[in-house]
C-alpha cells in the first residue's frame, strides 16, 4: 500500500481546504521558478523518466507526447488544451481535482505550456460540472492577483492565460479532436488522424492535449523526481492513480493508489468490500463503461494497471471501477451501457450510429429473454463490425462491453434466450438484427 | 444519437441583455481574433439562462448575428448538444443519472418517484407548472450515486425518500441544500477511511 507521504493529492477528501494560501501550504507554486529555469529538455527528459502515463483513459507516454509538439515555433502559435470532459460512467476522479485540488492542475498547466511552449492554455470542462468549474475559476482568479499567471507567470518570464471552456453534454467531446471541434465552436465530432494534433490541432496550430490528473501530478513528479515516481508500481506502469470504485459496494470511494494494486485489496479494503460479502460478487468493469468486464475468477488476482489490464483481456481505461453483484441482472446492466453508448454517438460513422443502436435493442430484448437463440453470435459479430471500422476509438469502447458480456456469461444470456427465429426460412438475409420489428406472419 | 424536438412555440423576438452582452463580449475576447465562433457554446448557455432555461430559434438566429456565422452552423450545434434545451422546461428541472453506476444503486427508483411527484412523461412540467424532469446520461459522480442535477447543483447519495423530500420543497419555491444527503462531504469512504488520516486529524 502506497504511504500516505507518497500520495500526491494530500486534499482529496477536501480536509485542508482548496484556496491558494493553504494550496502553498501543502507546497504547491513552491519552486516553480526553479522547476522552469532547468528548461524545457530537463523537464520533457523527468517527464519521461518517471514513464507517466496519460490517465485519461489511453495511456499514452505523456513525455513523448510534449516531445511532439514542434520545438521552434513557428507561424502558428502552439496550444495547451486540458481535458476535463470527464463523462466515462464510472469515473469521478477529475471531479475531485477540479473541486479540491485546482492550484495542482494550474501549476501544471504552466509547466506543461512552459515545456511545449504555448502561451494559452484551454481546459475543457463538461458543461454538467458547472460548479466544479466555477471553483476552477476561482483558483484560476486567485493565481493571476498573486502573479502566479499573466506576463511573467510564478516569475518564469513566460507568458500564460488559462481559459475555461464549458462543454454542454456530449460525451464524445472527451476524445481528442472531437474536444477540439467543440472548442472551435462547431458539433463535436472526431477528426480523422493524422495529422495529430501535436502538429494541426486547435485553429489549425500544434496543440498538446492531456487529462486533468496527468497535467496535475506533473508539478510534484518534477520536484520529488522523476526516479521517484516511477519507483512507485512496476516498470512502463509507474507511480500512483486515483481509482474510483462505485457500484454494489459497502463504501464507494475515490482513493489514490499506488499503480498495480490488486483489484480485491482496492474492493475489501478501501471501498468496504462487496455488498453481501465476496462470494456475492457478480462481475467488475475496471476501468470506466468502455472496458470489458471480468468474471469474479480473475477478480480475485488481477492488479490493477495498464499492461496486466490488458493481459486479461481488459483495460485499465480511467481506472473507473464498478463492481456488480449477484444481486443485480448483468445482461440488463449491460443493456443500460449500450443505451449509453446508443444516446452519444455522435452519428459521424456508420456503423457506430446504426451498431450502437443495434447493439442496445438486442442487449434489451436478450434482458427480457425475447431474443433467440442465433442472436447471441449475430450480436457479437454487430460489435465486430463496429470495432475498427470508426474514425474515433468510442466504436471499440461501445462494443467492447459487448464483447465482454458474451465472452463471460454466454451461458447465462443464452440459457434466457433460447427460442427459434421468428425468420426461418431466411436466416442468411444479412444483419436481419431488428427481425422482431417484422409482423409474425410476414416471417 | 439523441433526437432533439424544437418546440412548437416560438418567441418572435431575443436580444441579449445589458449585462449578458458585456459578459458575451468578455467571453468572444477569450479566443483568438476571427475566431469569435468558439464562443458559441457559452453565448448558447447565456441565451438559455436568459430566456427561462430554454433556447428559441430566434436566439439562435441572434447569436449567429452576433458571432458573424451562419445560423445553421449555430442550429447545428444547438441540437447536437444535449445540454440546450430547444423546448421549455421547469423553472426547476430535475436531471435524474440512470446509467449503470447508478442504476445498480437504485436510480431507477429516484425516476419512479418523479413520475409520480413530478409528471408522468419526461419534459412534461408538473401541475404547478414549475417542475420537469428527464432521464440522462453519467453526470459523473458514481461514487456519490444515485445522485441528480436540479438546474446547476449535484444532489448526490439520495433515496427515495430524500428525494420526496426535496420535491416536497421545491413545490414550496424552497430549494434544498445541494450535496450529499448522507453528510458526505467529498467522495471519500464513509466510516472507513485508510487512507491521509493524519489529514483528517490535522
Amino acid at each position: 500500500m502506497l504511504e500516505d507521504k507518497d500520495r500526491i493529492f494530500q486534499n482529496l477528501y477536501n480536509d485542508f481546504g482548496a484556496d491558494l494560501t493553504s494550496a502553498k501550504q501543502r507546497g504547491d507554486w513552491k519552486d516553480t521558478k526553479e522547476i522552469c529555469g532547468k528548461g524545457r529538455e530537463w523537464i520533457i527528459n523527468e517527464i519521461k523518466a518517471s514513464e507517466l502515463r496519460g490517465r485519461g483513459g489511453a495511456g499514452f507516454p505523456t513525455g513523448l507526447k510534449w516531445s511532439f509538439a514542434p520545438k521552434e515555433v513557428g507561424s502558428r502559435p502552439h496550444y495547451l488544451v486540458i481535458n476535463a470532459d470527464e463523462s466515462e460512467p464510472g469515473t469521478c476522479k477529475d471531479r475531485d481535482i477540479l473541486r479540491f485540488e485546482p492550484h495542482k492542475l494550474i501549476e501544471g498547466c504552466l509547466i506543461a505550456s512552459y515545456a511545449v511552449n504555448a502561451h494559452k492554455c484551454y481546459i475543457y470542462i463538461r458543461g454538467e460540472y458547472f460548479n466544479e468549474g466555477q471553483k476552477l475559476q476561482t483558483a484560476i482568479d486567485e493565481a493571476y492577483k498573486d502573479g502566479l499567471l499573466g506576463k511573467n507567470s510564478a516569475g518564469t518570464d513566460w507568458e500564460l492565460d488559462i481559459y475555461i471552456h464549458y462543454g454542454a453534454g456530449a460525451y464524445i467531446c472527451g476524445e481528442e479532436t472531437a474536444l477540439l471541434e467543440s472548442i472551435e465552436g462547431k458539433k463535436g465530432q472526431p477528426r480523422l488522424k493524422p495529422p495529430f494534433p501535436a502538429l494541426i490541432g486547435l485553429y489549425g496550430c500544434p496543440t498538446i492535449i492531456n487529462n486533468v490528473e496527468t497535467i496535475s501530478v506533473v508539478p510534484t513528479i518534477l520536484r520529488r523526481g522523476g526516479k521517484w515516481f516511477s519507483s512507485l508500481g512496476r516498470p512502463k506502469n509507474t507511480g500512483s492513480k486515483i481509482y474510483c470504485i462505485s457500484g454494489n459496494v459497502n463504501n464507494p470511494c475515490n482513493v489514490e493508489e499506488e499503480m498495480g494494486i490488486p483489484l480485491k485489496e482496492l474492493i475489501e479494503k478501501h471501498a468496504g468490500g462487496v455488498i453481501g460479502g465476496w462470494d456475492n460478487l457478480k462481475a467488475v468493469i475496471p476501468g470506466g463503461s468502455s472496458m470489458p468486464l471480468l468474471p469474479k475468477e480473475t477478480c480475485e488476482t488481477i492488479k490493477m494497471d495498464f499492461d496486466a489490464c490488458v493481459e486479461n483481456k481488459t483495460g485499465l481505461g480511467t481506472a473507473g471501477i464498478v463492481v456488480i453483484n449477484k444481486d443485480q441482472d448483468i445482461i440488463k446492466c449491460m443493456a443500460r451501457i449500450a443505451r449509453f453508448y446508443k444516446h452519444e454517438s455522435c452519428g459521424q460513422c456508420t456503423p457506430c450510429r446504426e451498431g450502437s443502436g443495434w447493439m442496445w435493442r438486442m442487449l434489451e430484448r436478450m434482458a427480457k429473454g425475447e431474443a433467440t437463440r442465433d442472436e447471441v453470435d449475430m450480436l457479437l459479430d454487430v460489435t465486430k463490425q463496429i470495432e475498427g471500422h470508426t474514425i474515433c476509438a468510442f466504436g471499440e469502447g461501445s462494443s467492447w462491453p459487448v464483447q465482454g458480456l458474451i465472452r463471460n456469461f454466454k451461458d447465462e444470456i443464452i440459457e434466457r434466450n433460447k427460442f427459434d427465429p421468428i425468420v426461418k426460412k431466411q436466416k442468411d438475409i444479412p444483419y436481419l438484427v431488428d427481425q422482431h420489428l417484422l409482423e409474425k406472419e410476414n416471417a | 444519437m439523441a433526437v432533439k424536438k424544437i418546440s412548437k412555440v416560438q418567441p418572435e423576438k431575443f436580444e441579449f441583455s445589458k449585462k449578458n452582452k458585456e459578459t458575451a463580449d468578455s467571453i468572444i475576447k477569450n479566443y483568438p481574433s476571427g475566431k469569435q465562433q468558439s464562443a458559441v457554446m457559452a453565448l448558447l448557455y447565456l441565451a438559455q439562462k436568459q430566456n427561462d432555461n430554454w433556447i428559441p430559434l430566434s436566439a439562435m438566429k441572434y447569436i449567429a448575428k452576433y458571432l458573424d456565422m451562419p445560423y445553421i452552423k449555430v442550429y447545428e450545434v444547438a441540437t447536437f448538444y444535449s445540454m440546450y434545451n430547444l423546448t421549455p422546461v421547469g423553472k426547476y428541472f430535475f436531471q435524474v443519472c440512470t446509467t449503470t453506476p447508478c442504476m445498480l444503486r437504485g436510480a431507477y427508483n429516484l425516476v419512479d418517484v418523479c413520475k409520480r411527484k413530478i409528471s408522468e412523461e419526461e419534459n412534461r412540467l408538473s401541475e404547478d407548472g414549475k417542475t420537469s424532469w428527464l432521464e440522462v446520461e453519467c453526470l459523473g459522480a458514481c461514487v456519490n450515486a444515485p445522485m441528480l442535477q436540479l438546474n446547476e447543483d449535484y444532489y448526490e447519495d439520495l433515496d427515495t425518500t430524500k428525494l420526496e423530500q426535496i420535491i416536497d420543497k421545491i413545490s414550496n419555491d424552497e430549494v434544498p441544500q445541494p450535496g450529499s444527503y448522507r453528510g458526505r462531504l467529498s467522495s471519500e469512504p464513509e466510516n472507513t477511511r485508510k487512507t491521509l488520516i493524519g489529514n483528517k486529524n490535522a
